[in-house]
């Protein structure tokens, strides 16, 4: 399923969320936007999901205008910073949730629904934890419970706020290259906002880089940190390397907020 | 608590008893010296007596009118207190403070000037009274006036227990349970109502001790016709003004009785919330 985000503008009391993005997504591709906070990128996320809207401009899903279709009817899977998970409910009906709110004639039978939820748990690896409570769960595991039930409904686009955000450096390493690997089994066209540069730099095959409601650039890794179109984009990215290139032979200059990770990290 | 604090932060001994006596000694003059008080008068008479006075047809009917302005105004605050609680939580929109205000109208004004309220609206001297008499409506000194009057004053209690619940759980599971194409019945009870459901609880308890127990504004618009629109506490009333005093402490044990059940209820509904995975510390709204 390809996105195409088409001159999209949203004001907020007092300040311009967005002015006249335009952004093309291909089927299967794996997004980053990144920037600084207030940039926009959540706003844009949540105007594609349909849970904000937009003042102008169209967001298409293959070429369909999605503007006057509700959230629930657009098929995506949403991933919140915070999980958002089903306080009263298990891991198990968390993930069950979008299955079993279909109405009656769409609805899988039970077994079926057994099936997928444990299918999906085996995928996030959290098999053991299907009666445990979220509030049973730590944060890396909530996460992943949240990207589960996303997954549950097979959406055409995943969409995924800040998913690391609220997670301790190491676990947010960890699932941030189990997410690529995710995506490059299911191949899902995927949206990710995030602020952090080598987030965005690892995961990512495209990068938009945005700055006070406008795209600075968008390019590949390689392209937006080699070769950086706007002074923004090259203060921004230009403390960070390459993660998968010749990190070695960058300069590495210390990250705005560096963890010990950061400079913990061996070259590969 | 089993863990006594260290000594460096606790207070002397005799601080700590002189206090603990003092909170008791008040509780026991201002609580339970009246409790005893209305069972030991109710009882005065033998047990027959006390029956008697409960069974006795104004007594009866002023109970069954209790009931129904109970029935008729917790579910209608229910309504009203969840949209109202929803629509404050979960939306932004022009003149949400002055709703918060108004909604809190009824714990502001006294009891009587909300029954003269709607004396002044609907009386026969009010801005509805010559219409309403044209076509033969009694609302002043008949059961709709005690309904309203009642809706009136327990209008806050249920809003005002969701409105810090429904805002401390903000819409990130609502809008989770859009993405996953739930629709807004479904989201509300499937979601929504689970979350809130102890507070709801919790409010329709205090509501309903409320409705039952009102007298200032009931008083103002019952015009205390007796088996017609004399409601329980108003009943008490008329029966101790007139000497009565077994049959006014024996009406007004059920009221008492109506106090402990809601105090067990409210006790029990805090401990399950508490217990509740996950659930939110509730505030008590007065």
């Amino acid at each position: 399923m390809s996105i195409l985000i088409d001159n999209v503008s949203k004001h907020f009391v007092g300040f311009r969320a967005l002015s006249h993005v335009s952004l093309e997504i291909p089927t299967g591709g794996l997004v980053a936007l990144l920037g600084p906070s207030g940039c926009g990128k959540t706003t844009l996320l949540r105007i594609v999901a349909g849970l904000d809207r937009q003042d102008s401009g169209r967001i298409l899903f293959d070429g369909d205008d999605m503007s006057r279709i509700h959230t629930r009817d657009r098929r995506v899977g949403f991933v919140f910073q915070h999980y958002a998970l089903f306080r009263h409910m298990t891991v198990f009906d968390n993930v069950a949730f979008g299955l079993t709110v279909r109405p009656r004639r769409l609805r899988p039978g039970a077994d079926e629904i057994n099936a997928k939820v444990c299918e999906l748990l085996t995928l996030v690896q959290l098999e053991g934890l299907a009666q445990r409570y979220p509030s049973q769960l730590s944060g890396g595991q909530r996460q992943r419970v949240a990207l589960a039930r996303a997954l549950a409904v097979n959406p055409k686009v995943l969409l995924l706020d800040e998913p690391f955000g609220a997670l301790d450096a190491r676990v947010r390493k960890e699932l941030r290259r189990w997410l690529r690997q995710l995506h490059d089994e299911l191949h899902v066209t995927s949206i990710f906002v995030t602020h952090d540069q080598d987030e965005a730099l690892e995961v990512a095959d495209t990068v938009v880089v945005m700055n006070a409601g406008r795209i600075e650039q968008i390019g590949s890794p390689v392209e937006v940190c080699e070769a950086p179109a706007t002074p923004f984009v090259r203060e921004f990215l230009g403390e960070v390397s390459l993660p998968r290139a010749e990190a070695a032979t960058l300069v590495r200059l210390p990250a705005k907020t560096p963890s010990p990770e950061v400079f913990g990290r061996a070259a590969p | 608590m089993k863990h006594r604090l260290p000594s460096t932060v606790s207070e002397p001994a005799p601080v700590r008893w002189t206090l603990i006596g003092i909170a008791l000694a008040f509780v026991i003059i201002t609580l339970v010296l009246p409790l005893a008080l209305v069972l030991s008068q109710a009882l005065a008479g033998g047990v027959r007596e006390f029956w008697g006075a409960l069974a006795e047809p104004d007594a009866q009917a002023a109970l069954r009118l209790t009931l129904t302005a109970a029935a008729i105004a917790v579910p209608a605050n229910l309504v009203f207190g969840v949209c109202a609680a929803w629509s404050i939580a979960k939306f932004e929109f022009k003149g949400k403070q002055l709703l918060l205000t108004l909604i809190d109208l009824p714990f502001a004004v006294s009891p009587v000037i909300s029954g003269l309220i709607y004396v002044l609206l609907f009386g026969l001297q009010g801005w509805f009274g010559p219409w309403l008499a044209a076509h033969d409506i009694k609302i002043i000194f008949a059961v709709p006036g005690i309904v309203l009057a009642t809706v009136f004053v327990t209008f806050p209690f249920i809003a005002r227990e969701l409105i810090p619940v429904m805002q401390e759980q903000g819409t990130d599971e609502e809008e989770a349970a859009a993405t996953l194409g739930a629709g807004g019945w479904q989201t509300f009870v499937r979601v929504t109502l689970p979350n809130i459901k102890w507070a709801l609880l919790y409010g329709v308890v205090l509501c309903n001790a409320r409705a039952m127990g009102e007298f200032g504004a009931v008083s103002v618009v019952s015009g205390h016709i007796r088996g017609m629109t004399n409601t329980l506490p108003l009943h008490v009333e008329i029966l101790y003004n007139e000497y009565n005093a077994v049959a006014a402490f024996s009406v007004a044990s059920l009221l008492m009785l109506l106090a402990i059940v809601t105090l067990v209820l409210k006790t029990w509904i805090e401990g399950r919330a508490h217990r509740q995975v996950g659930a939110p510390v509730m505030e008590t709204v007065r």
